[in-house]
């Protein structure tokens, strides 16, 4: 068994909450430059280009890129030789949100019931995914996602007589639906397949993978792509002013179903992807 | 969009709201107060029971932002617009009650629209996301209500060329619907 402290684990996630807020992702920025070489309508050119400045001025000067620093996602892959010393994984990750949101002075955007709605003024509890894999070692993946986008989510639990054409036109309409309100450019994050909670669960998976990287699997490769053309031929464009830039990728997630099954989300992530790993 | 930059004083004259069009790009400068989701369910509150919201709503704009936390020695934090259809619902009692404009980003809902048509105000879409950028354009920013609303208490800014684009104005023009259909392709 290998030791892990409590404490280690506490720096880490603390460190991602704070490093991802200022710093936009290679990939993602890579993906905006492309989007605006290609951006037909002026006034999304210029939207693009601000995008890319916030980013610069976000970066050099330590600013949140958006003032929605978000809910504290966490996917973390625990090695079944690994174990936290001093509690539990838990614990710690929600202790480093605390002080990742406090002391890079982030937003505080949780609270403790969807109906009383009152601040726990701390941004936890975060959302935290744990998966047991070989080896001795802790990865953490971190997500701030952004409530404008995570509300034009959605789930679908459509028949296998649907097939690939009613996924597609399921993904569409939920981004059609979306409009400008998770400000596009986007990237679009599905789950299909598996039930109800793992199709959610895979759609936002989906979306740590590389921006502009392709499927390894050819057949949801191409299927990406299809999804992809149709969302842009849309025209809702960068921040939903009209524009060639609505998605900058789609991302397919899929899993094994039941015969009678076949259950898709949909995950959307605005262009403010803030998103971290770290290895331990 | 045109290229020529409209600049736009807040509070809001008459002329101002109805000499714009949806599409134009302007720059405001002057007083602006925010106010998202909870501030917003308190002001209609106070409105309904017939008690002074907390500051005077004629002719001003709303800016529906909930900023980071100002860090030692600057004015605000991060500050960009938050998603406006949330608001939709407490649009109407406020333009009835003097509210001239708002700012926020994504669309309305028509009963939102045609509440700015009927009471002649305009809704400004500024760059979601953008929140670093923005900050630069907010000179001052003062709790005036609400505090224990954390990022979501109302606060007076006072604003010097903020960037944003006229998406609604008071002929029911509509910046995405118009966007959208000049570049969909069918
Ligand atoms: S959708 Fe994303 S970019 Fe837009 S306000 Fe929310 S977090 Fe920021």
């Amino acid at each position: 068994m290998r030791k892990i402290e409590f404490q280690t684990i506490v720096d880490a996630a603390k460190e991602l909450c704070a490093r991802s807020a200022s710093d936009l992702p290679a990939d993602m920025e890579r993906a905006l430059a492309a989007a605006r070489a290609r951006e037909i309508s002026p006034a999304g050119a210029e939207i693009l280009d601000a995008l890319l400045e916030n980013a610069r001025v976000a970066r050099d000067e330590k600013r949140p890129i958006c003032q929605d620093t978000g809910v504290a996602v966490f996917f973390i892959e625990k090695g079944a030789e690994a174990v936290v010393a001093g509690g539990t994984l838990t614990d710690a990750v929600n202790e480093g949100v605390r002080r990742g949101y406090e002391e890079a002075f982030l937003r505080k955007s949780i609270v403790r019931g969807p109906l009383d709605r009152v601040n726990t003024k701390d941004n936890t509890p975060a959302v935290i995914h744990l998966e047991e894999v070989p080896g001795d070692r802790i990865s953490i993946r971190f997500m701030a996602k952004g409530g404008g986008c995570e509300n034009m989510s959605r789930l679908a639990m459509l028949t296998p007589a649907d097939g690939r054409e009613g996924v597609i036109r399921f993904v569409v309409g939920a981004v059609d639906a979306a409009g400008a309100n998770p400000c596009p450019p986007i990237v679009v994050g599905v789950g299909m397949g598996g039930t109800f909670e793992v199709a959610a669960l895979l759609a936002k998976k989906s979306l740590f993978r590389e921006i502009g990287s392709p499927n390894p699997d050819s057949a949801l490769d191409s299927l990406e792509r299809e999804i992809l053309e149709r969302i842009n031929d849309l025209g809702i464009g960068p921040q939903g002013m009209g524009g060639a830039a609505t998605a900058l990728a789609v991302h397919v997630l899929s899993h094994p179903c039941h015969i009678a099954s076949l259950p898709v989300a949909v995950n959307i992530e605005c262009h403010a992807h803030r998103s971290a790993e770290v290895v331990l | 969009m045109s290229g020529t930059i409209i600049r736009v004083e807040s509070p809001l004259a008459e002329e101002a709201v109805e000499s714009l069009r949806a599409g134009d790009v302007v720059r405001i400068s002057g007083v602006i107060y925010t106010a998202r989701d909870a501030a917003h369910k308190r002001i209609v509150e106070a409105l309904d029971a017939g008690q002074a919201p907390p500051f005077e709503l004629a002719g001003q704009i709303v800016y529906y932002v909930g900023p980071t936390p100002a860090r030692p020695g600057e004015v605000i934090g991060s500050a960009g617009p938050t998603t406006s259809y949330r608001m939709d619902s407490y649009t109407p009692r406020l333009l009835e009650a003097g509210l001239k404009g708002m700012i926020g980003k994504g669309n309305r809902s028509p009963a939102a629209v045609e509440a700015m048509k009927r009471f002649r105000a305009v809704y400004f879409a500024a760059v979601g996301g953008a929140g670093a950028l923005i900050s630069k354009r907010i000179k001052s920013s003062e709790i005036i209500a609400y505090e224990d609303l954390g990022a979501e208490a109302v606060r007076r800014l006072v604003v010097e060329d903020f960037p944003a684009i006229v998406a609604n104005d008071i002929l029911g023009g509509d910046i995405f619907e118009a966007g959208r259909k000049k570049y969909q392709r069918l």
